[in-house]
């Protein structure tokens, strides 16, 4: 366990101290990727690394995914543990066999003889207008491939004890940082993305969702920036006299089904809010495990607050009409505990 | 300059638009994002890279373009769109997010669409260049006479849809030429970082195909290779590759530190800056005198105040409307 402090860090330097302090006492640890090194990350993940570590373990790559994740899952099966970054997770497209043809089967098809300790770390998330090639989630898709972890940090304490985490898994680890919740200096000021950290090294296991808020009429159930929403929802809520329970779920793979299914036993109503598209993703998933587990718990039919199947629009109206918001999820929790 | 004056002309005009275009995007990028910068806020929000520097790559190729040729480029594509003649009213709405844009507020600044001319652009390095294998395909097939140009910059050439399109444009002879922009950054990291040896266009010998190295970011210079490898192309002789120095004069985005260039690359670099050096020259050779060149400055800085005025006076689309065109 950790001391507490009063230390706060962003996100974004709770993930680089994180990667920072796991490279310190393991040698087979580096990082690859797109403007790691001298730029620091693109999103600041890998800051400072260059300059401790050098360029034999902070690697800037050229432009060539699929050459460089593929590569990571080639270090990884012999003796290293890469920390690979793709750098919005939009770019998938261009390195896909690797990832789900390569990085997430080799354990599986080896019967378990060959592991892939590889961190693949990537940005995710809009609200910036950066329209649909560098805002989408997509954290639902990587969830769907047997063989990935998926993390998603939504807090600065998270963050780090999940990197570290992910470093030291002996499978392959997709760690998704949200882009609005790192505490960047170029995005809107979001109090949320500062928390406490402490300076040692620490876990935050993988697989164990978060109790952000208690509460007892609804349960919301997300990831990422919008249980940060999700807090400031509550708060509207509170003054209305609705009292909502916030399950972090921290990762999608592995699901901590028994926290959805225990919050929603105390609460009875669901609302879903996932960032990434509605149908056949992740908001579906967490209402049938509460339907399975919770079935004659439920008073409402679980609700879900998603981005609409339409690729993320550009255009400020448009974009702020497409991602969940606190007014909708305020709006949702509204007629769910109204009806 | 064996070159017809109403060609040099129209590469000066053009090139004077498009700097006037990106500079007066920039100052609008961030009127509005201070005293903070916040990249969500704002006239324009969202990442922007703009293309100052780059105007001789875009200019070269455009006295020999035909109606109907088509055009893939970069995240980084103003230029290029404004040199192929793309409405520059719809353009600057568009990457304004109104609903008169190209692409109705969807796409903004890294998803530029225009049908005619035949434009299309990406976010993804490397996107655009199996598309104009394919619209060399469709050109082919129908015997249309068009060609097609694929810009993409230097780090793009170390991805695999380079490697893969070059292969089929040469194996099936088809009329592309590919335009690589060698800014010598792919962000921040040097080209001497990223690609095994120093000039891609040697890369065409590989797929047995002509590769010329433009090494000054002139417009004259890319006026004649291009000339070449479109004639090529036009003529049914198959695909060129070429390689042009040219230079991003400002950051990888707006917004960029560009701590990552020295403080004596960017003095050389803007010593060397395209636009004033091609004005010059201009003027000592006789072809425009300083008087007309500002005339054309007038001209063209009119034409750009019009199209972000025409931008700033259309309407938002409504926030539904983002349901639209989803399928067709």
């Amino acid at each position: 366990m950790t001391t507490m402090t009063d230390r706060k860090l962003t996100m974004q330097k709770a993930i680089a101290e994180g990667i920072a302090q796991e490279m310190a006492v393991d040698p087979s640890v580096f990082v690859m990727g797109e403007d790691v090194g001298v730029y620091g990350g693109i999103f600041g993940a890998t800051e400072g690394l260059l300059d401790k570590f050098g360029p034999e373990r902070v690697i800037d790559t050229p432009i060539s995914e699929t050459g460089f994740i593929g590569a990571a899952v080639g270090a990884a099966i012999n003796g290293m543990r890469p920390i690979v970054e793709l750098m919005f997770v939009d770019f998938f497209g261009v390195c896909m066999d690797q990832i789900y043809n390569n990085m997430a089967k080799i354990h599986y098809f080896s019967g378990g003889n060959i592991k892939v300790p590889a961190v693949l770390t990537t940005a995710v998330g809009g609200g910036y207008s950066d329209a649909g090639q560098h805002s989408q989630t997509l954290w639902g898709l990587f969830a769907h491939l047997p063989g990935l972890k998926v993390v998603v940090p939504s807090s600065a304490y998270d963050a780090k004890g999940l990197m570290i985490s992910a470093i030291r898994d002996d499978n392959p680890v997709m760690y998704m940082f949200h882009k609005g919740a790192l505490g960047l200096g170029w995005m809107v000021n979001n109090p949320h993305a500062t928390g406490p950290v402490p300076e040692e090294s620490y876990t935050v296991p993988i697989g164990k969702a978060r109790v952000a808020r208690e509460g007892t009429d609804v349960t919301i159930v997300t990831v990422g920036l919008s249980v940060h929403k999700a807090l400031d929802a509550a708060a509207l809520l509170e003054a209305d006299g609705v009292s909502a329970e916030i399950i972090d779920l921290r990762s999608l793979v592995p699901l901590d089904r028994e926290a959805i299914v225990a919050s929603v036993q105390k609460t009875h109503r669901l609302l879903v809010v996932d960032e990434d598209y509605q149908s056949f993703g992740m908001s579906g998933e967490v209402i049938t495990t509460a339907v399975q587990g919770a079935f004659d718990y439920l008073d409402a039919p679980p609700v879900r607050v998603a981005t609409p199947d339409i690729p993320i629009p550009y255009s400020h109206p448009l974009e702020t009409w497409t991602l969940p918001s606190v007014d909708r999820i305020v709006a949702a929790v509204t007629e769910m505990v109204s009806g | 300059m064996d070159i017809p004056k109403a060609h040099l002309v129209d590469m000066y005009e053009t090139m004077v638009r498009i700097r006037r275009f990106e500079e007066r995007i920039r100052e609008l990028y961030f009127a509005d994002k201070l005293p903070a910068f916040d990249i969500a806020a704002g006239l324009i929000p969202g990442e922007m890279h703009l293309a100052a520097g780059q105007e001789p790559v875009a200019v070269g190729m455009r006295p020999h373009l035909h109606p109907g040729d088509a055009i893939t480029a970069t995240h980084r594509p103003h230029h290029v769109a404004i040199a192929q003649g793309v409405d520059l009213n719809k353009m600057a709405a568009e990457i304004f997010g109104r609903e008169t844009g190209l692409g109705h507020g969807k796409g903004g600044h890294m998803h530029l669409f225009s049908v005619e001319p035949n434009f299309g652009c990406s976010g993804i390095i490397g996107e655009g260049m199996p598309v104009a294998v394919g619209a060399a395909m469709a050109f082919k097939a129908r015997g249309t006479g068009n060609i097609a140009l694929s810009y993409f910059g230097e780090g793009a050439a170390n991805q695999g849809a380079f490697h893969e399109s070059l292969n089929l444009a040469a194996l099936w002879k088809l009329p592309v030429v590919f335009i690589c922009e060698d800014n010598a950054y792919a962000i921040s990291v040097p080209k001497a970082s990223s690609t095994a040896i120093p000039d891609n266009s040697d890369r065409a010998s590989a797929y047995g195909i002509p590769g010329v190295l433009v090494p000054e970011n002139d417009p004259v210079a890319v006026y004649e290779v291009m000339g070449a490898a479109m004639d090529r192309a036009r003529r049914g002789d198959g695909p060129s590759l070429i390689e042009i120095k040219t230079d991003r004069l400002w950051g990888h985005f707006e917004g960029d530190a560009d701590a990552y260039r020295s403080d004596e690359f960017k003095e050389d670099m803007n010593d060397r800056d395209p636009l004033v050096a091609f004005g010059k020259r201009l003027v000592e050779e006789g072809v425009l005198s300083e008087a007309e060149q500002a005339a054309i400055k007038e001209k063209e800085y009119a034409t750009v105040e019009a199209a972000i005025a025409f931008a700033l006076a259309s309407p938002y689309p409504a926030p539904e409307a983002a349901l639209n065109h989803v399928f067709a």
